[in-house]
């Protein structure tokens, strides 16, 4: 076995996994929070991530095709794409919301989940079908920004790209401001309110409807953002990009505690460890017989293993039972 | 309104007299049956045939009637039409299987109330039981076993051993369904579904994998050459009645009628479950666990129960698919598969077994007819150039070629089909109380909400 | 209650039946029509594949048909596989019904192509695959299967031999799709590896599609000569580029999943100068393929994708096999039986890419194999990219 190996990679799979995992992180948001209003699976938020990924990278690329793409500075560059995105997927998610959840309400917790499948299915091929018939392919690809290609020697082994230090800045601005948001506001009170007790909510005057609303365009922006991010970081996006990040996003959501806004963030933190530690060192460990296909089915494990020790999650409290 | 109201009061009055019933279901099935084989091509027909197996459940008929009704419908008719249209024996197989699946799930789902999310993981399992040991598959990693197992895969007669097999599938799947369901007890609601999910996805990598260092289940290149049941009494049986018929003719039949037997065990099962304290306990975890543990309910018990006895049907129908697929590879196997039999389930009505039987039905047909049928209708038209609305269809520019838009329709149609009835096409008697319960404390709530709050809003 | 939904659901089975029932009594064959049938995934992510499999043959048909074919009027009846064996098998007994069909092009993936072609060869119906490469597909030995491109087995083994001999490559590290496709490749390159000097430092396979960094950094670790990526540009294009920027030094190089112009566009730079075997010659070496691409752009605005050429060229294969079988039967349209022993008796058929013979598997007989230098990171450039080498291999026989 190839110790000298497994050590001298060790700091880069780190830093590799925990850029994953603030990736999952972000998409993550979007699940707990619903969950936490709702208690439903949002499963569409997979399509909504991919909708900030595909105005994100029309944003840029209808720039390139202007020849704008090279006068704007970098950081603009990503506050504009980021808007785009957070602003499309926000947007969609609330009208997912109207459309497809709301006359739901209500109705046993497994009916949203179908029509959310439903959901999915549709936005799915409603994007390759715009695509198709505005650009002709659905297979996006983000223009290259030098900028963010750079890497940045951390030691003399590690090095890590400007865009993953972007992603892990954003996505901890992120989710710091939504904490304090959802913490501190007296919006976010109101979201919790509804979250505790919707009738209760209702009849001290909180706009239910509204703070649904609010939640689902809160975590359609953070998916949306995400989407953006995870385009210029990893390059190409097609309309079933969302699938697997999104299983993953729920996963982790699930292990830091569904409903929990740190709690996403330690699983979305964790998972992206668990997944990257396994692929890079499967293979080392068990000299050739196990590869790295065999992630995911270590990072699933170890979720099985932490929910028996820990069943409501790495942070999630002890809730009352719903009697 | 009114005039319409009381017409329908009097048909209904006159339909639930048996020997009137009795006479509509019977002109009914052979009617369409006679449509049916008059040209075997047709959709509309076949569906207008299915149907009759509607009718018969909802008329008020004897049940001796119905029996002979359903075995007339399915035992003769169908592989009838069969053999005239090879396509409906597939279907109707496929649905066959669908159905056991929906049913299995049904007892997790609908009637303990565990959202499974990896179920076709058990399918899988059984699937693999049987093709491992009843293809080359083992030999070729172990040719020192060729004394012990005699399965040569492939074998155009087939073998005997795919019967035994169909049961230590099914005791296979049981197993697997306790091993998964035991560490997973404590876990409830959403942590319970993304386990099983979790469960499902490593059912699959690990059959996508075991190509190495072992090779167990040949990895993405599948196995085949998978055998099938024995053929010999079936060609004797029908070479005394003067008939010639080649496997390949033989055989879509003849699993039609495996599918069609293990289905009826398999309902006839389900029904007992249900009916029974077993049924019972489970459906009162499911509506509320600590009252059903004060009442004495052995939960660790009846929840594993639920999962082996969901698991084993899936397992039992992985065996006749790998055997009627000829070859099965992990494609097969994924996460939406899952969530296609959830969707049957609660698009049927949970916990409701006609439910889970028309969701199957319908989602399969939906699928595997209706849309098809749909895009290949237009694509006809595009290539004639009909003119609809003063648009010529020629002119569809290839982007929107219809057979590429079938999941958004079934998408549509999911979305659809949860608002305007979200408890299912036929929702269990219980869920129904339910519903309406709910819908009555929603009026009333908003009754008083409007009551109380509307004077002070604005 | 219960019982008021009699009336509702006949109603609903009636509307049902009204609306479909116009266009669909087709109770027995069309005198003059011939109907080719395309099988492939046009819904979900592999549907950019399935699509040009479809796209290309359409193409075909309204260039040939015509022209070929005399006194039928020839219609494509595409049907979405959806990638998954039991709608391929289900489209499959669908599609055998129908008497006018007398020929599929299809699959993309073996795993749905397998299961499909046992409902074909029970009913005579012959196939011809423009894309599947498993050994499998034609080691059963069926009549009806054809297939007008390589095998992964043959493959691997020009690749692994111009890797080792022409390069002069000492190590390689091998990743692959985890599809039966990848894989196959993959494991034959393995296998041929070490007959041609070089040592295989890793074998892995990922279904990962976007972040590959946890995959690369033990690479980048073990510094190999050379990379080999078993797979499909989509994937292998993020991959190259991803490892690129990582600083891996090595030499790249695939199979013919790289053969898009979105490899260039996906990966840019990165893949400048990398190798990839092919079964389909590059345009400057059959002249047929440069006005293919560009008919095909005209008609569809977007470049051809790896296997459309192949799929144009498996429908021309067809559509000339229906006529030898129509001037054989007299003028009449021909049985299914008597379409495929046309399509296996096609001798030297000049097609796009290459010029056809199948020996008597269905496989092509001999297969010729190019090795391709990619030149330039400008998708237009495509067509420039530098042939290296050209083999002329006969394919294995059956192995039992």
């Amino acid at each position: 076995m190839e110790w000298d190996i497994l050590i001298r990679i060790f700091p880069q799979v780190l830093v590799d996994g925990v850029t994953l995992g603030f990736v999952y992180a972000l998409i993550a948001l979007g699940y707990t929070m619903v969950y936490g209003v709702l208690e439903m699976i949002n499963f569409a938020h997979s399509e909504i991530f991919v909708m900030g990924a595909f105005v994100g990278a029309e944003v840029l690329l209808i720039m390139q095709a202007s020849g704008a793409l090279g006068s704007i500075p970098a950081l603009p560059l990503l506050v504009i794409v980021l808007a785009a995105g957070m602003a499309a997927a926000g947007g969609l998610a609330v009208a997912v919301e109207r459309v497809a959840y709301r006359p739901l309400r209500g109705a046993p917790r497994l009916v949203p989940l179908i029509s959310a499948i439903g959901v999915s299915f549709f936005l799915q091929d409603a994007i390759r079908l715009t695509e198709s018939l505005w650009r002709n392919a659905f297979f996006l690809t983000y223009p290259t920004i030098a900028f963010f290609d750079e890497r940045i020697r951390l030691v003399a082994t590690v090095d890590i790209s400007v865009k993953s230090l972007t992603l892990i800045a954003v996505s901890i601005l992120m989710l710091v401001g939504l904490s304090l948001f959802v913490g501190r506001t007296k919006l976010g009170k109101a979201i919790r309110a509804v979250a505790e007790d919707q009738a209760t909510a209702g009849l001290m005057g909180i706009n239910v409807n509204g703070m649904i609303s609010l939640t689902f365009l809160i975590g359609g922006m953070m998916g949306g953002a995400a989407g953006a991010l995870f385009g210029v970081q990893y390059g190409t996006i097609n309309p079933y990009t969302g699938f697997i990040p999104g299983i993953k996003a729920f996963t982790a959501a699930v292990l830091g505690g569904i409903g929990n806004i740190p709690g996403a963030m330690l699983g979305g933190v964790v998972l992206g460890l668990l997944e990257s530690f396994a692929a890079s060192y499967m293979s080392l460990l068990s000299g050739g017989a196990f590869g790295a296909e065999y992630k995911d089915i270590f990072a699933f494990s170890m979720l099985i293993l932490i929910l028996i020790f820990r069943p409501r999650g790495l942070l999630g409290e002890v809730v009352r039972e719903k009697l | 309104m009114r005039n319409s109201s009381a017409a329908i009061l009097t048909i209904r009055a006159v339909l639930r007299r048996p020997p009137v019933a009795m006479v509509l279901a019977s002109v009914y099935i052979l009617g369409t049956g006679a449509l049916v084989a008059g040209t075997p091509r047709s959709l509309p027909f076949f569906l207008l045939f299915i149907g009759s197996l509607l009718l018969l459940y909802y008329l008020q008929l004897p049940a001796w009637f119905k029996a002979v009704g359903m075995g007339v419908t399915l035992a003769l008719l169908m592989p009838f039409f069969g053999t005239r249209n090879g396509f409906y024996m597939e279907v109707a197989t496929q649905v066959g299987i669908f159905v056991a699946l929906a049913l299995g799930l049904n007892i997790v789902v609908g009637l303990a109330g565990l959202l499974d999310l990896g179920y076709v993981a058990f399918y899988a399992v059984g699937a693999y039981t049987w093709a491992i040991f009843g293809s080359g598959q083992l030999l070729k990693s172990w040719p020192q076993l060729s004394g012990i197992f005699p399965l040569g895969g492939g074998s155009p007669t087939g073998t005997a051993w795919f019967f035994v097999f169909l049961l230590v599938a099914v005791a296979v799947a049981a197993i697997t369904g306790l091993l998964l369901g035991l560490p997973v007890l404590r876990l409830r609601g959403d942590y319970l579904a993304i386990v099983t999910l979790g469960f499902g996805e490593m059912i699959r990598v690990l059959a996508n994998n075991l190509d190495h260092p072992l090779n167990f289940t040949n990895g993405p290149i599948g196995i085949t050459p998978i055998a099938r049941p024995p053929i010999g009494p079936i060609q004797w049986a029908l070479g005394a009645l003067g008939i010639e018929a080649t496997p390949a003719q033989i055989y879509p039949v003849y699993f039609y009628f495996i599918v069609l037997l293990v289905v009826g065990i398999v309902i006839t099962v389900t029904n007992r479950f249900k009916n029974s304290h077993i049924g019972r306990a489970w459906e009162a975890i499911r509506e509320d666990e600590p009252a059903a543990i004060a009442m004495g309910v052995p939960l660790v018990r009846m929840k594993l129960l639920a999962f082996a006895a969901g698991a084993s049907f899936a397992g039992a129908m992985g065996v006749l698919f790998s055997a009627k697929q000829f070859f099965i590879n992990p494609e097969s196997f994924t996460f939406l598969e899952s969530i296609g039999v959830l969707t049957m389930i609660i698009l049927g009505g949970m916990g409701s077994i006609p439910g889970a039987i028309l969701g199957a039905t319908g989602v399969t047909i939906l699928n595997l007819q209706i849309l098809k049928q749909f895009s290949l209708t237009l694509n006809d038209w595009k290539n004639a150039g009909v003119t609809i609305l003063g648009y010529n269809l020629a002119n569809l520019p290839p982007q929107l070629e219809p057979a590429k838009y079938e999941r958004m329709v079934f998408g549509v149609i999911l979305v659809l089909m949860m608002i305007f009835r979200p408890q299912g096409i036929i929702p269990s008697r219980r869920r129904k109380m339910e519903f309406e319960e709910a819908a009555l404390e929603k009026e009333e709530f908003a009754a008083e909400v409007v009551d109380t709050v509307e004077p002070k809003a604005e | 209650m219960k019982r008021s939904r009699i009336p509702v659901t006949l109603a609903v089975l009636a509307l049902v039946a009204a609306l479909l029932l116009p266009d669909n009594v087709p109770v027995s064959a069309q005198q003059n029509v011939i109907k080719i049938a395309t099988q492939s995934p046009l819904s979900g992510g592999q549907s950019t594949l399935g699509v040009g499999i479809k796209d290309g043959a359409q193409l075909c048909i309204d260039q040939q048909a015509a022209r070929i074919v005399t006194g039928f009027r020839v219609q494509l009846v595409p049907f979405d596989d959806q990638a998954k064996p039991d709608v391929g098998v289900a489209n499959a007994k669908n599609l055998v019904t129908d008497p006018d069909i007398l020929l599929v092009v299809g699959h993309l993936n073996s795993g749905v192509a397998i299961p499909s072609s046992e409902v074909y060869n029970d009913n005579n119906l012959a196939m011809i695959s423009p894309a599947n490469t498993n050994p499998l597909i034609t080691d059963r030995g069926y009549r009806v299967v054809t297939r007008v491109v390589g095998r992964d087995d043959v493959q691997g083994q020009v690749g692994a031999e111009f890797a080792g001999k022409d390069l002069k490559v000492k190590s390689v590290y091998i990743v692959h799709d985890k599809t039966a496709y990848g894989q196959g490749v993959a494991e034959f390159f393995r296998d041929n590896a070490p007959k041609n000097g070089i040592q295989v430092l890793g074998f892995e396979g990922t279904e990962e599609k976007a972040n590959f960094d946890p995959i690369l950094t033990p690479i980048g670790a073990r510094n190999p000569g050379m990379i080999y990526f078993g797979g499909i540009y989509d994937q292998a294009g993020v991959f190259f580029k991803q490892a690129r920027a990582k600083g891996i030094k090595a030499l790249f190089m695939g199979p013919d999943g790289m053969d898009s112009t979105d490899l260039p566009k996906i990966a840019g730079q990165a893949i400048v100068g990398m190798h990839y075997t092919t079964v389909a010659g590059p345009p400057a070496f059959y002249p047929g393929a440069a006005k293919f691409i560009a008919d095909f752009k005209a008609k569809y605005k977007r470049d051809p994708e790896p296997f459309s050429a192949q799929a144009y060229d498996s429908c021309w294969i067809g559509l000339t096999a229906l006529a030898n079988a129509i001037k054989a039967a007299g003028g009449k349209k021909p049985t299914r039986l008597q379409v495929t022993n046309a399509v296996r008796n096609i001798k030297g058929f000049k097609g796009l890419t290459a010029t056809y013979s199948f020996d008597a598997k269905g496989d092509p007989d001999p297969a010729v194999y190019f090795v391709i230098q990619i030149v330039s990171s400008d998708p237009a450039k495509w067509g420039q990219n530098k042939l290296i080498k050209t083999l002329r291999i006969k394919p294995p026989a059956a192995k039992k």
